[in-house]
């Protein structure tokens, strides 16, 4: 690895003021897609700033009425032991516990995989299809921004110079809601999405009132399909409405072909992954909750 | 080159100082730096676990850690697992099984199934090869090493009820 000057600042402002004063800076959270960018030269940096000691990001907290932020830094390994997750998203300690192996969860954050912006990243068609914000710090000041926005091609976001990610805010779990993420891959743990689907679904009376679904490794960035969610309003959740959401996502997908799988093969896997992921959202709905 | 970072650590329960460039991992420090070679390097961008070690409550790929960023930690090396001459349980159910053949993967095995065994004290087959997927051996074909675990999960913890 090329030299670079590292520093850790203790809060927010430090960070963002040391952002704006060094323009090649580079944040490390986790650091499992960061350091391996700077080995091979992929990425540069002069400076790293280690943003873990800053105590907003290394925050989770859930309130029934605000729901659930997760510090940016935060690492995998804590989401899948905080018993609120485990009671309110079970979906999120599930790719939790699929991002890497458990040294990578003992490093790797969500935020750190939403920056990253990979069109494959696990956790992003889930925090789109819990319909989560990024709250964004930078010298203007914060905003937020939703996280079905936030990715704008591979590898590039809408965070702009001088800006950092504080935390991924994820709405209170309606009544009767239940969300899932499944993904392709050909073995067992440890390997890329060919495929990945994250769906939420929401029934009153058990008419579904509200839907959400999301693909990765099937376009330039994690692709939200507000379509496919809306075709399901107002509808039971029968295996054919289940079905026509999940053919509404597969059109809405535009794969390339590459090692891990041909682009007609991953159109397939579109349709069979956003109907499975669906139909386990509508279980986990119809459970007592 | 940038400037040097003084950096003050607990390894193996001992604290140690060492000095460091930025850029330098945690792997690195610990092998060229400390001297404590028994952790090893194999792919370096943490597929393969075989430079796993303990940092503070959970296990990391050294590879991707900056030397740096251990100041303050508590770091447990494959060094630290034995008393003295007295082989921890893992090393010797891994010598009894024939859990290793060339060793490169062995350090990282040992400190990875210490930490599952501490998390699930009779771990399943599955959860076991689930915990240990960050770890390559082109050797053994795993087989040897999940029985190795699970017989030191006996001998730590006494049979499962």
């Amino acid at each position: 690895m090329k030299a670079f000057d590292y520093a850790a600042p203790a809060s927010l402002p430090e960070a963002v003021g040391l952002l704006a004063s060094q323009p090649s800076a580079r944040l490390l959270a986790g650091g499992t897609d960061l350091l391996v960018q700077l080995r091979s030269g992929r990425k540069d940096a002069d400076v790293v700033i280690d943003v873990k000691k800053i105590p907003e990001l290394n925050e989770i907290s859930f309130n029934p009425a605000d729901g659930l932020t997760i510090g940016a830094a935060v690492p995998c390994y804590r989401l899948t032991a905080d018993a609120a997750i485990q009671s309110h998203y079970p979906a999120l300690v599930e790719v939790a516990s699929w991002i890497g192996g458990t040294q990578i969860q003992g490093r790797a954050s969500l935020g750190g995989n939403l920056c990253n912006s990979a069109p494959s990243a696990d956790s992003i068609p889930l925090l789109i299809a819990l319909g989560a914000t990024a709250l964004i710090a930078g010298p203007a000041g914060r905003r937020s921004v939703p996280v079905d926005e936030f990715c704008t091609a591979p590898g590039r976001n809408q965070l702009a110079p001088g800006e950092l990610l504080v935390s991924i805010q994820i709405p209170a779990p309606a009544p009767f809601s239940g969300a899932a993420y499944l993904r392709f891959i050909p073995r067992n743990e440890m390997d890329i999405a060919v495929v990945g689907a994250g769906a939420s679904v929401t029934l009153s009376n058990g008419v579904i009132s509200a839907a959400r679904v999301a693909l990765s490794s099937v376009a330039p960035t994690p692709l939200f399909v507000p379509a496919a969610g809306e075709s399901l309003l107002n509808q039971m959740p029968t295996a054919e409405a289940l079905e026509a959401a999940a053919k509404i996502a597969q059109e809405a997908a535009s794969p390339i072909s590459d090692m891990r799988g041909t682009a007609a093969y991953r159109r397939h896997l579109c349709a069979v992954m956003v109907r499975r992921a669906l139909e386990l959202a509508v279980a986990r709905a119809q459970e007592i909750n | 080159m940038s400037v040097k970072v003084q950096v003050q650590t607990t390894i193996n329960n001992e604290p140690v100082e060492f000095l460091c460039e930025p850029r330098q991992s945690l792997l690195e420090c610990l092998r060229d730096i400390v001297g404590l070679t028994g952790t090893k390097e194999g792919c370096g961008d943490g597929n393969c676990g075989s430079c796993t070690v303990k940092l503070g409550d959970r296990i990391v790929t050294s590879c991707l850690v900056l030397g740096v960023e251990a100041a303050g930690e508590s770091i447990t090396t494959v060094e630290g697992l034995a008393h003295g001459s007295t082989l921890h349980p893992l090393q010797k159910a891994f010598l009894d099984h024939a859990a290793l053949q060339c060793g490169i993967c062995t350090p990282g095995f040992l400190i990875a199934a210490d930490a599952l065994l501490q998390k699930h004290p009779h771990p399943t087959e599955e959860q076991t090869r689930f915990w240990l997927s960050n770890n390559l051996c082109r050797c053994t074909g795993y087989d040897k090493i999940v029985r190795a675990v699970q017989a030191a999960a006996i001998e730590i913890n006494g049979a499962a009820q």
